[in-house]
């Protein structure tokens, strides 16, 4: 149950990109088409998944019983940014088809602050599902990562899909490009916001 | 170019949020009153200036290809400093602005400008450039934050200008998206 919670919270509820402004530049940046968006959001997906375990247990298993978490910024950017850096080799090697459709965004996940955010959330934060309020242990972490990163593909690709029709329409000289973008995505994320109270 | 103009250009022909569009993330998440605007701009311009001058300092002894990560740790480094002072000098703003804080390091803004400008040129220019893209910054959140506090709870600054509420979705999250588009709307018309 309490990870159903998890999962609707962090995909409708409380929605990465339109309740929380993290990721915003990809989303903005390379929305424009569908199946961008959609290899976007994929590794975006895998890499938080993946990130978030590890930083989770970098600070639980070395920065706590040292007492150094003041270290959690530049430890955590170091994990991801090497933790990328590896993810696009593997793959290179192992399935050069999945590196064909989401390789040229493995490289702007490094600065998409969805990922470092999310790392940081769930060490710092304490969450109130089924009861007390209490800090995540490891699966719910991971689980949680993976709802936010599907929340934020879920928003991308609604997104992408009213930008490519966008385009087909006359827009006034002023409001085109970025200023028309984030006028929609303020529409979107007023639809969004009916599902609060939800969870 | 002269010294002036490398701190004027940031504020208008190359502001960092209106025509760059960098660094939406903290524009969008602090700018719900202008105070909170005003405290993340000035701590992006602390960060902003001191890793431009450490970067261009050091530019030149990085091997090429592990520059974006040396980068990015010197970044690091700054904000783990911003994050100490704040909590020591200003721990309420510490707690509105929150996550925001250690996001500095992906802040766009702040490796742009190591990679574009502080790795290839002197440590005067660097913090000069700093100071001009950290006000453009500044002012764009100071501005939008302004504006969200007008129409949201009907303030300016903290100081309450009409009694009752204002229109509330300008403090919640669709607003943020629609006043920042509506705002570069404006900056857009000013400048043609």
């Amino acid at each position: 149950m309490e990870y159903i919670l998890i999962i609707i919270s962090a995909i409708f509820v409380n929605n990465i990109l339109l309740s929380q402004f993290l990721g915003v530049c990809p989303f903005l940046g390379v929305s424009n088409r569908v199946s961008t968006a959609v290899g976007m959001s994929g590794a975006v997906t895998f890499v938080m998944a993946v990130a978030t375990l590890v930083t989770y247990m970098l600070q639980y298993y070395i920065l706590v019983p040292l007492g150094i978490e003041f270290m959690q910024t530049v430890t955590f950017i170091v994990v991801i940014a090497s933790l990328v850096q590896m993810v696009e080799i593997i793959m290179k090697k192992l399935s050069p088809a999945l590196y064909q459709a989401l390789g040229i965004f493995l490289p702007l996940i490094t600065t998409n602050c969805a990922v470092l955010g999310v790392a940081i959330i769930v060490v710092s934060k304490e969450f109130t599902f089924g009861g007390d309020p209490h800090m995540l242990n490891m699966a719910q972490s991971v689980v949680f990562a993976t709802a936010n990163a599907l929340g934020f593909g879920l928003a991308m690709i609604i997104f992408a899909g009213i930008r490519e029709q966008l385009e087909l329409n006359s827009v006034p000289k002023p409001f085109k490009g970025a200023p028309i973008a984030l006028i929609t995505a303020g529409i979107l994320a007023l639809a969004f916001m009916g599902f609060a109270g939800l969870v | 170019m002269s010294k002036l103009k490398l701190i004027t250009k940031g504020i208008i022909k190359e502001n960092p949020t209106f025509v760059l569009m960098l660094g939406m993330c903290p524009t969008l998440g602090t700018t719900s009153s202008a105070i909170n605007g005003l405290g993340m701009g000035l701590a992006t311009t602390f960060v902003l200036i001191l890793s431009n001058m450490a970067i261009s300092s050091i530019a030149g002894s990085i091997p090429n290809k592990v520059r974006i990560p040396s980068y990015i740790v010197v970044i690091a480094a700054f904000v783990t400093v911003l994050q100490l002072m704040m909590q020591a000098y200003t721990p309420e703003l510490y707690e509105t602005l929150g996550l925001f804080i250690p996001l500095i390091v992906v802040n766009c803004i702040v490796l742009g400008r190591a990679e574009a400008f502080a790795s290839k040129n002197s440590v005067v220019d660097s913090a000069l450039d700093g100071i001009g893209i950290g006000l453009g910054f500044t002012l764009a959140l100071t501005v939008l934050g302004a504006i969200r506090e007008l129409l949201g709870s009907a303030s300016f600054f903290g100081i309450k200008l009409i009694a009752g509420d204002g229109i509330l979705v300008f403090i919640l999250a669709p607003g943020a998206f629609i006043a920042l588009g509506y705002l570069m709307v404006i900056f857009n018309k000013l400048r043609s």
